[in-house]
């Protein structure tokens, strides 16, 4: 069974210098209380994985929305993304040299996570043969088969991934509305400690068996939802 | 003649068929799904977790914390759709499960190599899922306007960073259809308002021309 513990206790287990995953595309479906938490509080010198760098002018009325927090706040070190381009600060930081950013194709960035949640040894994708990111950090090298060439991607994990969660009952099983559940499935399996938040808090059972999409296992901690 | 970019859009929409599976880039291949005929049906994909993108919301409907497009913006799901996570979405679309992506391009060449995602120095936005489209669609249309403030965007040899090699099957522009050969690029509809003349001009990849060459319509 997961803990169920408050925002801040959460966002204090997060090290200095820890690397994260966050769940969310153009900050739909992160974690938005616990970001903001962890915003507050300050933690820097982070390696964030997450699909972009969100954006200023969130659709919740913040100024900086999702992950644009902590980029905001100078917390990040490292961002690993797919596209950083609706978040001007990304690319101010990167031109004074204060964030190193490592740029994946989306489909390779989903498939690494998924392969180090799912243990496996990589993923061999068509995807980026020929171009730049060829000779990137993350490519062990390059594999002909059967007359195609693949890219071999090496595996990614996390000290802790970040979910947002719509539904979560006492369990730790979570249901994610609409285009919520993008990074946040394969990121549920890929990181020593899982933290989840919640909208919603719900009881056993109010959530059908068949309908869950985080198996609660993989939940360490639950925040959120108490309201 | 109307807008440029109508134009492009009202001709690449002919190359949808009947229940495809789409994903559209940014800008103006948005514009293609209004000009489908009558009784054509595009399934629309965005690669963020939906399959069957729904007309934009009302903004009193809209849930932007929980339903948006790829680039962000509220959206909806069709009531024949799905939502779904981003390791299906790219498995769908690197597995052959995407019938084509109509995407601009920065630079496009005679070989059918593509750069549209970076601008060493300049622009460095990522290439977010374009690597994952153009090598997974089954069919990859470039839909652009012809040049960029009169420079030439259909090369030669790309110079901007590859965002994949030999990935493009059909450039649409506003003078014209140009099919990727082995031979090289193949012009098989022009616009009557330019010459040929005219387009091999503001083309720097050798354009060989077909010998069922139509006007474009």
């Amino acid at each position: 069974m997961p803990k169920f513990i408050s925002m801040e206790d959460a966002a204090r287990m997060i090290p200095a210098g820890a690397t994260i995953m966050v769940g969310g595309f153009m900050g739909c479906g992160s974690p938005h209380g616990l970001l903001t938490e962890l915003a507050r509080i300050g933690t820097g010198g982070l390696t964030l994985i997450c699909n972009d760098g969100a954006c200023p002018n969130g659709p919740d009325g913040s100024e900086f929305y999702g992950v644009a927090k902590l980029i905001h706040n100078r917390q990040v070190k490292k961002l690993i993304a797919t596209h950083v381009g609706l978040n001007p600060e990304v690319a101010a930081q990167m031109n004074e040299g204060t964030l190193l950013v490592e740029l994946i194709p989306q489909g390779s960035l989903a498939e690494m996570i998924r392969a180090g949640g799912y243990g496996l040894g990589g993923v061999l994708t068509p995807t980026g043969y020929g171009t730049i990111v060829q000779d990137a950090p993350h490519v062990h090298s390059v594999i002909e088969i059967d007359g195609v060439n693949y890219l071999l991607e090496k595996p990614i994990r996390a000290d802790f991934a970040l979910l947002g969660g719509h539904t979560i009952d006492r369990a730790g099983n979570i249901w994610y509305k609409g285009t919520t559940r993008n990074f946040n499935l394969p990121m549920a399996t890929a990181a020593d400690i899982v933290i989840a938040e919640a909208e919603h808090i719900v009881e056993i059972g109010a959530i059908e068996p068949e309908n869950m999409m985080t198996p609660g296992i993989l939940v360490d901690y639950v925040v959120g939802g108490m309201e | 003649m109307e807008n440029a970019k109508a134009f492009i859009a009202r001709r690449t929409a002919r190359e949808l068929h009947d229940g495809d599976v789409v994903n559209l880039g940014i800008g103006l291949p948005t514009l293609v799904p209004a000009y489908l005929p009558e009784g054509t049906h595009v399934i629309l994909q965005s690669e963020n977790g939906i399959i069957g993108l729904g007309p934009k919301p009302a903004p009193e409907l809209a849930d932007p914390l929980h339903v948006t497009d790829a680039g962000g913006q509220a959206s909806a799901v069709a009531p024949d759709g799905c939502y779904i996570d981003s390791c299906t979405s790219f498995g769908l679309i690197r597995g052959g499960h995407v019938d084509c992506t109509i995407l601009g391009a920065l630079e496009v060449d005679a070989e059918g190599n593509l750069s549209n995602w970076i601008i060493p120095g300049k622009r460095v936005p990522g290439m977010g899922g374009a690597m994952d489209l153009v090598v997974g669609a089954k069919k990859v249309i470039v839909a652009m306007e012809h040049t960029a403030r009169g420079a030439a965007k259909i090369l030669k040899q790309c110079r901007l960073p590859f965002t994949a090699v030999r990935c493009v099957d059909l450039i649409i522009t506003e003078m014209g259809v140009m099919q990727v050969t082995p031979q090289g690029l193949q012009l098989v509809e022009y616009n009557p308002e330019f010459t040929i003349e005219q387009i091999r001009k503001a083309t720097e990849a050798e354009l060989l021309i077909s010998d069922d060459l139509r006007e474009m319509v």
